[in-house]
């Protein structure tokens, strides 16, 4: 055969051969995490978990009650606080002002602070919250992941209002609809599943958010429902307890980042059936 | 009861208040433009805030140490009277980690991508694809644990011995890959690192390489390439822009990420020549030193968020004008 089809083909089979090998290198190590995750993770899970605090040093017995519960409280308050802005500021850009200056503005802000990294905003919330608030406090660390979820909500939102035809704005105000009606009973309505799993993605991002929380909501060991003070959570509970020589806390570790991180798959999966279900109308 | 029902009977017996309507619309119609609008500029104040909150809380640390901060390779938070506080240490940790952590997530991460649009079989590319779209969702404190238990002891005691001996003696590269082996290493913060970008290149890559017109690559394929030149003259170079964008943001987020390396990296602010040294990244210095900060300790910690927010602010724009201009040449 032609040296240059018998070299062309050559090169061909070495780079399908390197892209395989890349594929079965990359799979390998997140398959690993995700098993040492199960297999650590497992050992641990029992109902005791859920329903006992975080035990003090060199304790063999309790869970991550209280953790649970104070990050079930903050991501709950955080989306509940970003969520709506998100939202509102996303209805913005795609209906008001797509084509003002001001909007292009806040889209490449939005962009930046969507990527900025986690620490910084957490730094930005103890210097605006936390400093004048006189301390660590559930509503610090709630307000870090409201910030964390708005630009990915603005993002979405304003995708999703995007991909809802003129047209049936356009019928809307024919039929005497004012401008806030028809964004709120025909865009949103339209648009309403790919929202829906924008919020959900967030959630699922700050769901394990570990870094902003390390300076504004802190953690401890207690049952605390009180906003104003320091509130327990998995990942800083995860991020104190691996560091630490008690065999039972480690343990704990592992017991909590499964719990999150099946929390985390869960709302990703749901997020994704959603959009599924909404690229098939 | 009674009273509502006749009450509401009475209104709708009324000739319809057309002004009145046409008011309520009105401030209704107000209300919510104002509404939007206001959370649209929320997303500016945000930006505003950081920086403003950022640069009050580094003041002190500013005025202190001025530009001598960034070349200063000494850390002494304990000295009296003024403690001695430089960031070329963790400055360096970070670039370094994240150069270390490119270079493999990069070649591994868009070859994946290769696999998935050119070589895969179709029937196994939706499952895969999405499982590392779930992947790159995995909290990063995950990667840090993982990294901690699991990678930092197989590397240390398997991998590290036999660099160290191999390059023994030769310059260059016996200072880089230097002994003794330590769990705590820039080198294991590294591979922890790029496992984790790896399925965020991947995906970004992925979608990218997925919007080149499959009529060009048909076209190609018809003058007889082989899937690798297609790849070479058509969808790489089609998609440059695209490419180079999504692997600046994978950067900005190596370059921000705390808890992946905090775990594994050792907190140290000497700089060796050796990745197989204990150092620090910003992000890792400011997350374990600020428990036990005060006065110009906390501040230089907030001066080095500060530091992290410029280059990462860098980084994400270029990311963000170069995805931009893909998105212009797609909408053509």
């Amino acid at each position: 055969m032609n040296p240059i089809y018998t070299s062309r083909a050559r090169n061909d089979k070495i780079v399908r051969f390197l892209c395989l090998f890349a594929a079965a290198f990359g799979l390998m190590w997140l398959g690993l995490i995700l098993f040492t995750l199960f297999w650590n993770g497992l050992a641990g899970l029992n109902f005791s978990v859920f329903t006992e605090m975080t035990p003090p040093p060199g304790s063999k017995t309790g869970g991550l009650a209280n953790a649970i519960f104070g990050s079930l409280i903050m991501t709950v308050i955080g989306v509940g606080i970003g969520a709506p802005i998100g939202l509102f500021a996303g209805t913005y850009l795609a209906e008001y002002g797509r084509h003002e200056k001001l909007s292009n503005y806040v889209r490449f802000i939005n962009d930046i602070l969507l990527s900025a990294p986690s620490i910084v905003i957490g730094l930005f919330i103890y210097g605006a919250v936390v400093v004048p608030m006189g301390g660590f406090s559930g509503l610090a660390g709630s307000l870090a992941l409201a910030v964390i979820v708005i630009p990915v909500v603005v993002r979405t939102t304003e995708d999703m209002l995007l991909l809802v035809p003129n047209q049936l704005r356009e019928a809307a105000s024919a039929l005497g609809l004012p401008r806030s009606h028809v964004i709120r009973s025909i865009a949103y309505k339209a648009a309403r599943t790919g929202i829906v799993t924008g919020i959900l993605l967030a959630t699922a991002r700050v769901a394990g958010e570990t870094a902003p929380l390390l300076f504004t909501a802190l953690s401890n060991q207690f049952w605390n429902a009180d906003l104003m003070k320091s509130m327990a959570n998995l990942p800083v509970t995860i991020n104190n307890f691996v560091q630490s020589p008690y065999e039972y806390w480690r343990q704990l570790a592992w017991t909590g980042a499964l719990i999150i991180t099946l929390a985390v798959l869960a709302l990703n999966i749901v997020a994704r059936m959603l959009d599924a279900e909404r690229k098939k109308k | 009861m009674t009273d509502i029902t006749t009450q509401g009977a009475s209104e709708a017996s009324k000739p319809f208040d057309r002004a009145r309507a046409l008011a309520a619309f009105k401030l209704g119609d107000s209300t919510f433009y104002w509404l939007t609008r206001v959370s649209a500029l929320i997303v500016l104040f945000i930006l505003g805030g950081i920086i403003v909150s950022l640069v009050i809380g580094a003041w002190p640390a500013i005025k202190t140490y001025g530009f001598d901060f960034l070349v200063t390779r000494r850390w002494a938070p304990q000295l009296e009277p003024t403690p001695i506080l430089g960031a070329l240490g963790p400055i360096y940790g970070t670039l370094v980690t994240s150069f270390i952590a490119m270079l493999i997530a990069v070649p591994v991460g868009l070859g994946i991508a290769i696999f998935l649009t050119e070589f895969c079989p179709i029937r196994l590319r939706r499952p895969i694809g999405t499982a590392i779209e779930l992947l790159a969702g995995i909290p990063s404190i995950i990667y840090g644990m993982w990294g901690f238990f699991v990678l930092a002891p197989f590397m240390t005691d398997r991998f590290m011995p036999m660099v160290i001996r191999t390059f023994e003696g030769v310059p260059v590269l016996g200072t880089i890959f230097a002994g003794p082996p330590s769990y705590l290493s820039l080198f294991n913060a590294s591979l922890v690192l790029a496992i984790m970008i790896l399925p965020f290149i991947t995906a970004i890559s992925r979608d990218v390489f997925q919007t080149v017109p499959p009529m060009l690559k048909e076209s190609a394929y018809g003058l007889g390439c082989t899937t690798w030149e297609v790849v070479r003259n058509v969808v790489i170079p089609f998609t440059r822009a695209g490419v180079i964008g999504g692997i600046m943001l994978a950067l900005g987020r190596a370059l921000g990420e705390t808890m992946a390396v905090t775990f594994i990296i050792g907190n140290s602010f000497q700089i060796s020549g050796s990745i197989f040294a204990p150092g620090t990244t910003i992000s890792a210095a400011i997350a374990s030193e600020f428990a036990e900060a005060d006065g110009l300790h906390m501040s230089a910690l907030i001066l080095l968020g500060l530091l992290l927010f410029v280059l990462t602010f860098i980084v994400l724009a270029a990311a963000r004008l170069m995805l931009s201009r893909l998105e212009a040449q797609a909408g053509k």
